[in-house]
Parts: C-alpha cells; sequence; structure tokens
C-alpha cells in the first residue's frame, strides 16, 4: 500500500516542497519569529494561500477578526469541495474529521479523481493515507524553507508548475471517467470570466461560484425536459 | 495582549476559520447526499473545478508580454497534454512538463 501511496503523491510531493518553502522562506524573511513556527503552522492550519496571506497579515499585526474574515473568504472555495465526498467520506468515523482537516485543492483533486474498487474501510485508510501523506509534504517544505530563509543554493524556479501539470492530468482522466466534455467547457468558460471580471484574490473563488451556478442550472433544465417529456408521455 | 499570546491566537483563529470552510458542507448537507441534484454537482463539479483550476494557474504561470506571449506556460501545458493522451502515465507527463516549464523559465 505504502509504494502505491507514494506513487499516487508523488506529483503532490514536487508541488507541495517548493510552494512550502516559499512560505517557509517568506515567513523567516518577512517576520522575526522562531522557525519552527512555520511548521507547527502547516501541522495546524495547512493551507498554502492562506499561510502565505497569514505572513502579511502577521507583519501588519491585524486584528484578529480582520484575520478570520479574511480566511474564511480566502478558503471559501472549500466549501463546495465537501460536495463531492459527502458520500465517500460516511462512516469514516474518527478518520472523517482528519480526512476534512486535510481536505486542501490537491488533497481534493487526488480523491475525487483516483480509482475506488475496495470495501469502504479500506477506501478510508487510503483516502487518510493520502491526506497524510500531502501533509507531510507541506510540513516539510515549510520547515526547509524557514530554515533555509534566503540561501536556497539550488535553482527550483519553475517546479510549482508540477501543481498545473497535476491538474491537466486531472482534469483529462475527470474527462476520459465521465466521457463528457460539457463540465470542462463550463469551467473552462467561468475559469476564463473570472480572470476578465476579477481581481487576482476573487478569481478562484468566483469561477467556482460560477461554475457550480451553472450546474445548478444545468440540472435544473434537464429535469425540466425529463418531466416535460414523462408530461407528454401520458 | 502580549506578543506569544497575540500569535497563538492567530494561529488559533487562522486554524479555526479553514476547517470552517472545510466541513461545512459536511456539517449542513450530509443527511441529504442521496439528493439527485447534489449527486449531479458530486458528479461535475470535480470535472469542471479541475478545468478551471488549470486555467487560472495556467494564467499565473505565464508571462503574457513580449516576447512569450504565453507560450512559456502553454507550450509545457500542451507537452502534458499530448504525451498524457499519448501515454497516459501520470508522472511522466508530469515531469515531462514541469522539466520543460523550468528549463524554459530558468534560460
Amino acid at each position: 500500500m505504502i509504494p502505491n501511496i507514494f506513487r499516487l503523491t508523488l506529483p503532490i510531493l514536487f508541488g507541495y516542497v517548493p510552494l512550502g518553502t516559499a512560505f517557509g522562506v517568506l515567513f523567516a524573511t518577512q517576520l522575526d519569529y522562531a522557525w519552527w513556527l512555520a511548521p507547527l503552522m502547516g501541522v495546524v492550519i495547512y493551507a498554502g494561500a492562506g499561510q502565505i496571506l497569514a505572513v502579511s497579515l502577521l507583519a501588519a499585526h491585524a486584528g484578529l477578526l480582520e484575520v478570520f474574515v479574511a480566511m474564511l473568504v480566502l478558503n471559501a472555495r472549500h466549501v463546495f469541495y465537501g460536495l463531492s465526498l459527502l458520500r465517500q467520506f460516511r462512516g469514516a468515523g474518527l478518520k472523517k474529521l482528519y480526512l476534512i482537516f486535510g481536505l486542501t485543492d490537491e488533497t481534493y483533486s487526488l480523491l475525487t479523481t483516483r480509482p475506488r474498487g475496495g470495501s469502504p474501510q479500506e477506501e478510508h485508510r487510503t483516502d487518510v493515507a493520502i491526506t497524510f501523506a500531502n501533509q507531510i509534504y507541506w510540513v516539510l517544505g515549510c520547515a526547509i524553507g524557514a530554515l533555509l530563509g534566503r540561501s536556497v543554493e539550488f535553482d527550483s524556479t519553475g517546479i510549482e508548475f508540477a501543481l498545473v501539470a497535476l491538474f491537466i492530468v486531472l482534469a483529462i482522466e475527470q474527462f476520459k471517467a465521465l466521457g463528457s466534455q460539457k463540465p470542462l467547457w463550463m469551467g473552462a468558460a467561468a475559469a476564463g470570466l473570472a480572470l476578465a471580471l476579477l481581481p487576482p484574490a476573487q478569481q478562484l473563488i468566483g469561477a467556482i461560484v460560477m461554475v457550480t451556478a451553472a450546474l445548478l442550472l444545468q440540472y435544473n433544465l434537464q429535469r425540466n425536459t425529463t418531466l416535460t417529456r414523462e408530461a407528454n408521455h401520458d | 495582549m502580549t506578543e506569544p499570546m497575540y500569535l497563538a491566537a492567530f494561529i488559533a483563529v487562522t486554524a479555526l476559520a479553514t476547517f470552517l470552510t472545510r466541513v461545512t458542507p459536511f456539517v449542513f448537507l450530509s443527511r441529504h447526499s442521496e439528493h439527485p441534484l447534489l449527486q449531479h454537482l458530486g458528479q461535475f463539479l470535480p470535472a469542471a473545478v479541475m478545468t478551471l483550476l488549470v486555467i487560472i494557474f495556467l494564467h499565473r504561470s505565464a508571462h503574457w508580454s513580449a516576447p512569450t506571449f504565453g507560450l512559456d506556460a502553454i507550450g509545457p501545458a500542451l507537452v502534458v497534454v499530448v504525451l498524457h493522451l499519448w501515454k497516459r502515465h501520470a508522472l511522466l507527463s508530469i515531469a515531462a512538463g514541469t522539466v520543460c516549464y523550468m528549463l524554459v523559465q530558468q534560460f
């Protein structure tokens, strides 16, 4: 099982270690706190964009209410992620709490696209292992970055593209599993609109809201046509 | 508030807000998970979200001004697409695309 989990999460390793390192370096150079607070944040918060925003909020000594609201808004997209996993996580008991806690963009992508054939217990164990592996990579990156500070020697510029490449691969896998291009075009259109209309900080959540609204609309239209067809049949 | 206390409260608030956003659907919607509307979303939302993540992060990875006009990220992305449609080997597609992007960005 462990080699399988490692192979499955390897792209996340390449994405999370550099991204976590970036956060750690930012933390060490912008703030005057002990280095181990960076990996500690990775352990208890575990959110990439959230932690990077947290550095600037800490530097500005922001009020706690402002911090709370900023984090809710920035992470609002996570509300939609749970929708696809309600059934999968059912009956996972205490494991479910950790699975929900660890539901980052990347973990969500892996958990919703990976093949599932085993018993619910087995699948829950695998889900936890994937989530845990990803968090280890993230915390590791936070620690490396905070320890190295500015003295990074290996030129890793561009390695974070691994995450984009992972999303591309997962989108292709989703397309093959569904046999339909429609949701892909809806996602692309929502992203295009968000990029054109919204400031960078709101593009991700804006696009997710738009595409969810579009899927709701599509559901309603489909249901109405089925109802009309049934009515005509009678 | 002392500095260590502020820091502890800050981290607690950040962790709480993040967890709240993740737990919301499970608290309010888990009893309705068999509802056809939620199943519809559960089936199609991942594909749509994956595509919009691709577009938004691709947009941020590229330099859109001359002389590249975004090709510095679109090129490596096409490598991933073509390789994955051809070989369907996730790690190979991801590694090849990432190396291409790193080479383009560093030279």
